[in-house]
This record gives C-alpha cells, structure tokens and sequence, in this order.
C-alpha cells in the first residue's frame, strides 16, 4: 500500500478514485461532480435570463421552461450547492480535528456515489421523455397532475442522492464527536467545523420528512396511493408541511458550512482571532435550533389562519438575532486586524454586506401581511438568490479558492481570481437587485414570460444582462482552474501564509494518513497557537506507531448502482407497455443487496502502515 | 487491540461494543441513525393522524370498525418479549458467553417472526374482510404505509440478525463483531418502541374513535 | 478597486430610495402603488419593515466601509495584531438592539395578521341562507381560466372579476383541479386557492385610486401550476355601488343570447353543437360547479382580453380558435372538438364578439 505516491497509469487512477475511502479523495469527487452540476445548474439559469429578456419571448417554450426552471432548483440545491459544501468538508473537517479519516470511511464513499447516481438519474429527464417540470418544491396536486415522468425522474433521484446525504450527516457527526485529536476539546474546535458538526445534526433531522414525502408522492404517482389525492381523502397540505420541514432547515444546511468558511477566511486574513468565538458558536447553534421552527414561514398565503401565521412570523423574526450576531463578529474581527485582500477574503468582504441584504429582505417576509405582497413573486426570487448565491456560493468560491492548495497542492491564479470576483459580485448585484422591484411591481415568480406594457420590460432586461456578467465570471474561474491545474505550481503547508488551524500544519495536500502522529491542541487556533510560540509544527500527542488504515473498495459504487438501476424499473413499471421493468427492478436490488451482503458477510479490518514506512518517509512533510 | 484477537472470559472487555474505536463510531453512529429514523417514524405518524378516517365515501371503513384488539394485543406481547430476549442476549454477549447469546437471539427472532406473520394475517383480514386496501382511501394508505413500515423494519430486523447469526456461527465473539450484535440489538428495540406508539396511537385511539 | 467598491454599496441604497420615492409600475398592477385598504395597510407593514431594515444595511454598511479601509494589510507589514476575545459590552448591544428592533415590528405584525384574516362577515347568514351586509365571491381556479360567482346574486363570469368600490369583498377561493394563488397586486397579498378546502379572505377597492387606474386592475396566478401559468391572467372591473348594482341585476336577468346577422346565427348553431357542453353563455348557469368545466361567455364581447391574454380583436379569437394549444399550451381546450373550417371559424367569432350583457 505505500505505492501511493508512484506513477500510475490512467486506468489506475480511475480505479483508485473508484473504489477510494480517503476523505480527500472523496472530496475531490465531490467537487468534480458538484461542480459539473453547478455549470449544468446555471446553463439552465442563463436559458430562464434569456426567455425572461423580452416580453413575449418565445425562445424556450412554456413546459420547456418549467421542466428548465424546476431543475435549475433542484440541481443547485441538491447537486451542486450540497455536494460543494460536502467537498469542503470532506477536505478540510478531518484536517481541522486532527484526524486521520472520517468515522466511517466506507460511508463515505457510500454517500458520495448515491449522490452521483441519484443526481445522474435526474439528470438522465432530460434526455428520456423530459425533466420534471413542477418546480423544486413539487407541490403535490401540480406534480400528480404533471404527466410523463419528469416527476418520478424527480423522486426517485432526490430520493437516492438524499440517502447519501443522510449518510454523509451521521458520519460527520460521528467523526466530530468521536475522532478530535488529545486537547481538541470542543470549545477549540474552529468555527468550520462547528457549523459541519450542526449542519450535520440538521441534516439528520431534515431529511428524514423529506425521504417521507418523496416516498408518498411515489406511492400516489406509482402504486396508486391516495395521500394528495383530494377525492379519496388525501390532503395536499401535508406535502407542503413535509417538504419545508425539510426545506427551510435546508437552507441552513447550506448557508451554515458557508458561514464556518467565512469565519476562518476573515480571520485568517485579518491575523486575528475571530471575535467572539464563543458567540459564534452559540449562534450558530441557535441558527440551526430555530431552523426547525420556522417551516410555516414558506406557507403564509397557504391559509392555515392568523394564529399559525403569527406564531411563524414571530419565531422567523428570531433568527434575525444570532444571524446579526454573526454579521457583527465579522465584522468586529477585522477591527483592529491587518486586512489582506486575497481572493477569498474578498468573498468574504463581499459577502457581508450581500449577505445582509438578504437577511433583511428575509425579515420582511418573515411579516406575514406584507409577505402575502411578497409571497411566490420575484421579490422572494430576489432575497433567496441573495442570501444563497450572495451566501453560499460566495462562501463556496471563497472556501474552494482558499483549500485549493490544501487539496491540490498548487494555488489559483489570483489575477484572474480576482476577475472572476468582481464580474461575479457586479452581475450578482445587477441581476438580482432589481427583482426586489419586478415583484413588488407585479411580477410572478415561475413565469415563462411576461407580456409587454406591464412595466416589466427594463428590469427583467437588467437583470439578464447581470445574468451574463456572472457567466463570464464563471468561464473565468474555469480557465483559473485549468491553467493552474497544468502549471501545477506546488506549494507547502501554509500557502497562504497566515493559517491559522491545523490543516495548515501539514503539507498540501496531506499525505494519505493525514498525521503521522496526532497533533496536540493546546488552545483555539492550534497551529497558530504554536506559531506564536516560535514554533514551525504542532507538538506530537502520542509516540510514533503503526497506523491503522481503512482498505479501499468497489462496494459502494456497485452498491449505489443497483439502486440507479432498480430506479430506471421502477419509473417505467407504472406504463403497461413495458414488460421488462420488473426483472430490471429485481436485478437492480439484487446488486444492491448482493453488494451489502458481501459487505457484511466478508470481514475487513483494513490495514497497518508500520511505523518503519513512516520514519523512511521523510520528503512528505508529514511531521506533525 | 487486534479486532480478531480472540479472548476469554477474563480478557473479555466489560463493554466490548465501545472497546475498539470502530465499535465506539459504530455505537455512535447507529444510535444518530436512529434518531433519524425518530424523525421518519414522527413524519409517518404525523401523516397518519392528519388522514385517519379520511376517506371517500360513507361505505370506506373506518378505524373503529376494522380493528381487532385481541389479535393486535398478542402481536403486542410476542414483539415486546422479543425485545426482552434480545436484552438477555446481549447480557450474554457481554459476559463472553457465545452460546447464550446465540440460543436468544433465536429466541427473538422467532417471536419477531411470530410477530410479522401475525402482522400479515391481520392485513389480509382487512383487505377481504372491510376491502380496507392501500388504494381504497387516504385512510388506507396512510394506515398501511405506516404499519407497513414497521413490518419492513421488522423483517429487515431479522434478516439482519440471522445473518449476523449464520456468519458468525463459527468463529464465536470478538471485537470485530460484537458491536455488529449490539447495534442490531438496538436496532431491535428501537423497532419495539416504534410498535408501542404504533400500538397506541394506531390501535387504542383508533378503537376509541 | 476599492472606490468601485464604494460606489456599489451605495447605489443600492439610492436605488431603493429612487424607486420607493417615485412609485412604481402600473397603477393597475403594481403592489407599489396600493388602491385599497388591505394593500394600503400591507403597504405600510412593508414601508415599516423596509425602514427598519435600510436603518440595519446602512449601520452595516458604515462599518463595513470603515474596516475594509482603515484596516487594510500595508505591503511588507508583518505585525501581528492584537487577538482580541470579544467584548460582552459589544455583544449586548447588538443583541439587544435587533430584538427591540424586532420587537417594534412584531407588534403591528401580529395585529395586522389577524385584521387581515376576520372574515366573520361571511358567516353572517339571512334567513335565506344569503349574507347579510357583505359582498361574497366564490373563486374557482382552473388550468389557466378563473371563475367568479356571485352566490348571493345568483351570477357567475369568468376571466372578468367585478367589484363595487370602496367596501369590502369578501371570497372563497378553491382549485378544482390543481393548486393554484389568487393575487391582484395592486389591491392587496395573495391567497393560495387549494385544492382541498376553500379559504377566505378580503379586498378593497378604492374608487379613487381604481379610477387612477381606469377602472381596471390586473389579476394573476401566483402558484406554478403548469405550462401556461404565466397567462392564467384575469381582470378586475371595479364599478362604483350603483354602478355595480345595476350590473348584477343586468346580469340577473340576462337570458339566452339573441344574436345578429346570419353569421352569427351560423356560428350559434355550431356553438351549440361542439361548445356548449362544457361554455354556458348565460351569466346565472344554475349547474353545479363539476358541471361548469370551461370559462363562462355571456360577456365575451366585452372582455378585456382573450383568453386572459391575447389583445380583444377577431383576429386573435380566430387565432386562438384555430389551436389554442400555441397560446396557452397545456389548456384543456385543445383537442376537444375537431378541426374548424374558417368559415366555421368566421360564424364562431361572429358569435361570440356578439355575446354582451350591459351594452346591449
């Protein structure tokens, strides 16, 4: 096993990504699919920008654009948005405790390849009888009433790559809780991990309801059910009710991993510890807490009465509090600090201010009576797209600009870094500010066009020429990564000079077990802690010993690809026409099954690195 | 530790589903899973209360008339004892005694499996009997989804623990595989507590109207 | 670098100002310029939260400006600056802050809420089960077409919303067959139309804001509901109470259609073949609602639009007869009679422009 580091062939390569278990691998597939996905995501928004362009358009047609607009949301929160944020934390958690993998390996790559064939099978709509057109939220008596199967192409994708999810969140749990290194005790434990650690325990809680609802609307679509079908008794509230239990803590399962980057970039480059970092971390649990109480919210026009509506109202408008908290700290942390203008700290700048747009615009939904104006029109478009591109995808940028090194080994262009940042932040202005407007001024969200003399015309215009300046930045960013990726500049382990925590103490990328001996913390900030100290690495935390290792695996991929095989039976089982869905069905959970079963039956106790191979290692950097 | 070292009485730890750091994440990691199966389980009961005797017509059946207690009080007591027996065999996982723990854990599949076709009697009885089927009201579904999803729980369970049984026959405790023993032990009596609200908001409301 | 910066924080701020100053969009459309109590009362929750809010962004942003300038790294500075905890003082205040803010929001939050949804004037019954002192409406939305009954007059449009001015309509608002949201932007919020129980609420016209906006407001679907839900549009004539009166006692008594020259004769008969089964073209369809499957057309000819979107001429009623699939895809129109001559398709429209209540 320590033919790691030679030269391999292609197909070794492919293999080893195939069948890996290490967390940064794993990460990286993350952000290779993730960002496929994110490209996918926003071709399909520049096509709604350029239907919305002019009245009357006709360059997309009206099931055409609602099959375009319901992937477009579905995909940059389930596989763009999601796997991102898992792909920062696969690199950068196990790092930042001191460990050397995450709980559960095997997991892991488990999680990962459900996400990828479950966001390929939805993918897959578009080429098979049409994507699902009922929007992300599928509001069930639209999606019943949606014929073909976009919606079940909808389903049962969702339904697989949100197992995935739910896996990657009990892992991280339990990595966090059980694997931190001697003196990372948890009021030492940097703010991205924090907020991994509550995202985690909400993705635990949140999708549950979700993998409920999706398997209620397949019963209905499928096996003939009657949960949404008002005739038979079904009411279609509860979809509603199911969905943003899931949905509104979802939000916060994205914007709070951004936030964690957020906090370690500031104050990375402020040389200065964040402000208030145990507020921080009461924040950012309380964000997570209240996250839980506040699905209504989504709901006001629905008709569940004064008395639901205000209660809702009310707990939304709490949220405001530790959110203002955090922007507060922020910005108390570069008080008094010695600011750099890096690229990810100038998304990082941005973001704050961006950021509180939308949290303000979120309040003024959070007042029902005026949310009744807002509700369902552009105004809404405008503050989510403010509070999840102005926060997660900057946070996104920000943190995938500020580990490159740390995962690749090499850093981006800064130059063109920072093209990409200011194109990307004035298309974001443009394209979106002016929607606050086109709603209040009577513009539906969801629309395929709008007619002309509304007063419509200009703003929808301004905001797709925005549209475009975000592409560009985009296409840029594409070309950072490729130039860089060829130029393949290495750099050691504090590339960007000011690290702070203890990914920054080993070199980039780590060698495959991370730390040859844990690291001891001996106080917030670990590496920085020594730094101070005069120090150049962490003190050890145990003498140097064999390393127990996880062995890689095809398992989870063969596993995951049964079910992305059962699903195809499935889907088509409800046309009469088709006679072969069933043994595909059957042939599917057979491999499923078969995978799990070796899985379990076959023992694995994975593998040492004997401490002989460590102390020969000398050119990794690997010193702890 | 070696995870396939072997051990006796003496050198057996005191709580040997916690003594490797892979038992320990295993052990924490399936008591997460199970609060998310908490969550999945209170989506369902929540599902079900909002459509309980909601149904098309004035003929549908309702819950007050198709439910036997008698029959679902046994099915009751033969899952609760199945839990019982599970605790005497992880009592003697954890004194190292193989043999016990193997001959109870029958013991709890069996009444698991009691259970289950109990439980399949009585879904029969329904469908010939009231024409109470998954499809005939928003009753139905939510009735069958609900206890449906137990019953898959509970069969899932078993082949679980048979499996675990079959596979480790020959080769007796060690840490490798006694915290294998001891999640699906859990898993086991999360299915019980799962099946006490089932049994009471389910069946004793449901008699009550 | 840093004055674009600048500059860019500070043209929200002024755009916000600009727009809220002047008002905007259409009278009869905008919700930015409220022609009723209830969006008046919702307008001003949204100034209040809007003020509060620009009050937070601006503290923000003065911070914000000073940090980013004041405490930029210099080339070659290697200091290390002071690593400072917190400061309790600090966090006090800007938790205390918000929650008063808040507070102060909270407040008229809660009452408008509950003002908004008294609808007990609805439940005030005669003894012929008719509602006493208010005006009730039942809508019933469709794929893509609205119905509008009167049930204490007895009438029923389609795609045409009529209301007396200056006092509270009261409506019941269901689906039948897909979730749909009722919302005149300029008069007030929306309100989902579900599929599974009706839900109630209110609006007020102004006159004198109605007559701002000629009289006429435009209504929208606010719920994704399928292809065309971007033309599920419908108009709202506001009438003063005489005006309106009159217009429902016309409507009341208006009997089968008596129509003009013998185009539109011929046309009538093929309406009456291929279109009246699912069209009534009496304003007091006395049919049950399962029954009422297509938009009611005693006042075609004096609609607004065509099919809540096309411009009101023969022209485009001849297009949309032709296949109405290519304007409202998805519409459950399509395919249900078979393919027109034009001369069928002449006689049809000369019917149907002829269909009129009030100017006849």
């Amino acid at each position: 096993m320590s033919t790691y580091a030679k030269k391999q062939g292609f197909g070794a390569t492919l293999w080893d990504y195939l069948t890996t278990v290490d967390h940064k691998k794993i990460a990286i597939l993350y952000l290779i699919a993730g960002g496929v996905f994110f490209v996918l995501g926003g071709l399909e928004a520049m096509f709604i920008r350029i239907q919305l362009a002019i009245p009357n358009n006709d360059f997309v047609s009206a099931g055409f654009y609602n099959e375009i607009l319901t992937m477009h949301g579905t995909t940059m929160i389930f596989l763009a948005a999601m796997p991102l944020v898992f792909a920062m934390m696969n690199a950068v958690v196990p790092l930042q405790i001191g460990a050397r993998d995450v709980a559960f390996p095997f997991l892991n790559s488990l999680g990962f390849w459900l996400f990828f064939f479950g966001g390929l099978f939805l993918n897959l709509s578009w080429f098979m009888g049409g994507a699902p057109d009922a929007g992300w939220t599928s509001y069930a008596s639209l999606s019943l009433h949606s014929p073909g199967h976009g919606v079940d192409f909808y389903i049962l994708g969702l339904q697989i790559s949100g197992l995935g999810t739910l896996i990657a969140g009990i892992n991280f749990l339990a990595t966090i809780i059980n694997m931190r290194t001697p003196g990372m005790t948890y009021m030492r434990m940097p703010l991205f991990t924090w907020s991994t650690f509550v995202v985690s325990a909400l993705i635990l809680f949140a999708f549950p309801p979700l993998t409920v609802g999706l398997v209620l609307l397949m019963f209905d679509r499928m096996f003939g059910s009657n949960f949404f079908d008002v005739a038979a008794g079904g009411n279609t509230i509860i979809w509603e009710h199911l969905f943003w239990i899931f949905g509104h803590p979802e939000v916060y399962i994205l914007i709070l991993p951004a936030f964690g980057i957020f906090s370690e970039i500031l104050a990375t480059f402020s040389r200065k510890r964040l402000f208030g970092y145990s507020s921080m971390v009461f924040a950012t649990v309380l964000i997570g807490f209240l996250g839980f109480m506040v699905w209504a919210h989504h709901m006001f026009t629905v008709g569940l009465g004064p008395i639901a509506n205000a209660i809702f109202a009310v707990a939304t408008m709490a949220i405001a509090v530790p959110t203002g908290i955090k922007i507060f700290n922020w910005l108390l942390t570069m008080w008094g600090g010695s600011v750099k203008f890096t690229v990810p700290m100038l998304y990082a700048v941005a973001f704050i201010p961006s950021f509180t747009m939308g949290g303000v615009t979120g309040i003024m939904n959070a007042v029902a009576p005026a949310d009744y104006i807002f509700h369902d029109t552009y105004f809404v478009v405008a503050h989510f797209h403010y509070v999840i591109v102005g926060g997660v995808v900057f946070g996104l940028l920000a943190g995938v600009t500020f580990y490159w090194p740390k995962m690749f080994g090499t850093m981006l262009n800064e130059t063109l870094g920072k093209i990409s940042f200011w194109t990307f932040l004035i298309g974001f202005h443009l394209t979106f500010f002016i929607q606050h407007f086109l709603g209040l001024m009577g513009m539906p969200r969801r629309i395929f066009t709008f007619l002309d003399n509304q007063g419509l015309n200009t703003g929808n215009m301004i905001s797709t020429v925005g549209a475009f300046f975000m592409a560009f930045a985009v296409i840029v960013l594409v070309i950072n990564i490729i130039i860089t990726s060829v130029k393949n500049v290495k750099v050691g382990n504090d590339p960007w000079g000011d690290g702070r925590t203890l990914e920054w103490a080993i070199s980039s990328p780590p060698p495959y077990y991370n730390f040859k001996q844990l690291p001891l913390v001996r106080g917030l900030d670990a590496y920085w802690v020594e730094k101070m100290d005069g120090k150049t690495e962490m003190t050890p935390a145990e003498p140097l010993g064999d390393i127990h290792m996880p062995n890689s695996s095809i398992l989870p991929l063969t596993t995951s690809l049964g079910l992305f095989v059962a699903a195809f039976g499935a889907l088509y089982n409800m046309d009469d026409d088709k006679t072969w869905t069933v043994p595909v069905i059957i042939i599917g959970l057979l491999i499923t099954l078969g995978s799990m079963l070796i899985r379990s039956i076959k023992d694995d106790h994975g593998y040492h690195i004997h401490k002989e191979e460590l102390t020969d290692d000398h050119d990794k950097g690997v010193k702890a | 530790m070696q995870m396939d070292q072997k051990f006796t009485d003496t050198t057996w730890p005191a709580a040997p589903e916690k003594a490797t750091l892979e038992g320990k994440n295993k052990y924490l990691g399936f008591w997460l899973f199970l609060g998310g199966e908490t969550v999945l389980f209170a989506s369902l009961f929540a599902t079900y209360l909002a459509l309980k005797d909601k149904v098309p017509n004035a003929d549908a059946a309702l819950a007050k008339d198709i439910f036997d207690l008698p029959l679902t009080f046994v099915a009751t007591m033969l899952l609760l004892t199945s839990s019982l027996t599970s605790v005497y065999a992880m009592y003697h996982m954890k004194n190292h005694d193989f043999k016990r723990m193997q001959a109870w854990l029958v013991v709890t599949v069996l009444l698991g499996a009691g259970f289950l076709g109990l439980e399949i009697y009585e879904f029969n009885h329904y469908v010939h009997e009231f024409h109470h089927t998954f499809t005939s009201s928003a009753f139905g579904s939510a009735f069958y989804t609900l206890v449906g999803f137990h019953g898959a729980h509970v069969a899932f369970g078993l082949l679980w623990i048979t499996s675990l049984m079959l596979r480790n026959a020959g080769r007796g405790l060690n840490l490798y595989n006694a915290p294998k023993f001891y999640v699906a032990s859990l898993y086991w009596h999360f299915i019980d507590v799962v099946w006490v609200f089932i049994f009471t908001v389910v069946y004793l409301m449901g008699m009550v109207g | 670098m840093k004055r674009k910066l600048h500059k860019w924080r500070l043209l929200p701020l002024l755009g916000i100002l600009t727009f809220v100053l002047s008002g905007c969009g259409m009278a009869s459309l905008s919700a930015l310029r409220p022609a009723g109590e209830v969006a008046q009362t919702q307008y001003n929750l949204m100034m209040l939260s809007t003020i509060i809010m620009v009050l937070v962004v601006i503290v923000v942003t003065i911070l914000f400006l000073i940090v980013i300038f004041r405490f930029r790294r210099k080339k070659g500075d290697d200091t290390i600056p002071k690593q400072v905890e917190g400061s309790h003082k600090l966090e006090v205040i800007w938790t205390v802050i918000p929650i008063v803010l808040l507070i102060i929001l909270t407040i008229p939050t809660v009452k408008v809420t509950f003002d908004l949804a008294d609808t007990k004037a609805m439940d005030q019954k005669d003894k012929e089960g008719k509602t006493k002192d208010a005006l009730v409406v039942n809508v019933r939305a469709n794929l893509y077409w609205w119905e509008f009954e009167y049930p204490d007059l007895g009438v029923i449009t389609s795609q045409d919303l009529v209301v007396p001015t200056n006092e509270k309509v009261y409506f019941n608002l269901v689906a039948s067959d897909v979730k749909h949201s009722f919302w005149v932007p300029a008069a007030g919020g929306k309100m989902d139309t579900n599929t599974d129980n009706p839900n109630q609420f209110y609006l007020e016209f102004d006159s004198q804001k109605a007559n701002e906006a000629e009289d006429l407001f435009y209504g929208k679907c606010a719920e994704l509901c399928g292809p065309s839900h971007a033309l599920m549009d419908f108009k709202v004539v506001a009438k003063s109470k005489d005006e309106f009166n009159t217009w429902a006692k016309e409507m009341k008594a208006a009997s089968e259609p008596v129509v003009e020259g013998s185009l539109a004769k011929q046309g009538e008969e093929i309406f009456n073949q291929s279109c009246i089964g699912c069209h009534a073209v009496t304003p007091n369809d006395s049919r049950p609602e399962t029954a009422r499957q297509a938009p009611n057309l005693a006042t075609f000819g004096e609609r607004e639009r065509i099919a809540g979107v096309l411009d009101h001429t023969e022209e485009n009623l001849k297009k949309w007869l032709e296949d109405p699939e290519v304007y409202k895809p998805g519409n459950t129109m399509t395919g249900t009679y078979g393919e027109l001559s034009d001369g069928q398709i002449n006689a049809l429209t000369a019917y149907l422009m002829q269909l009129k209540v009030e100017e006849k």
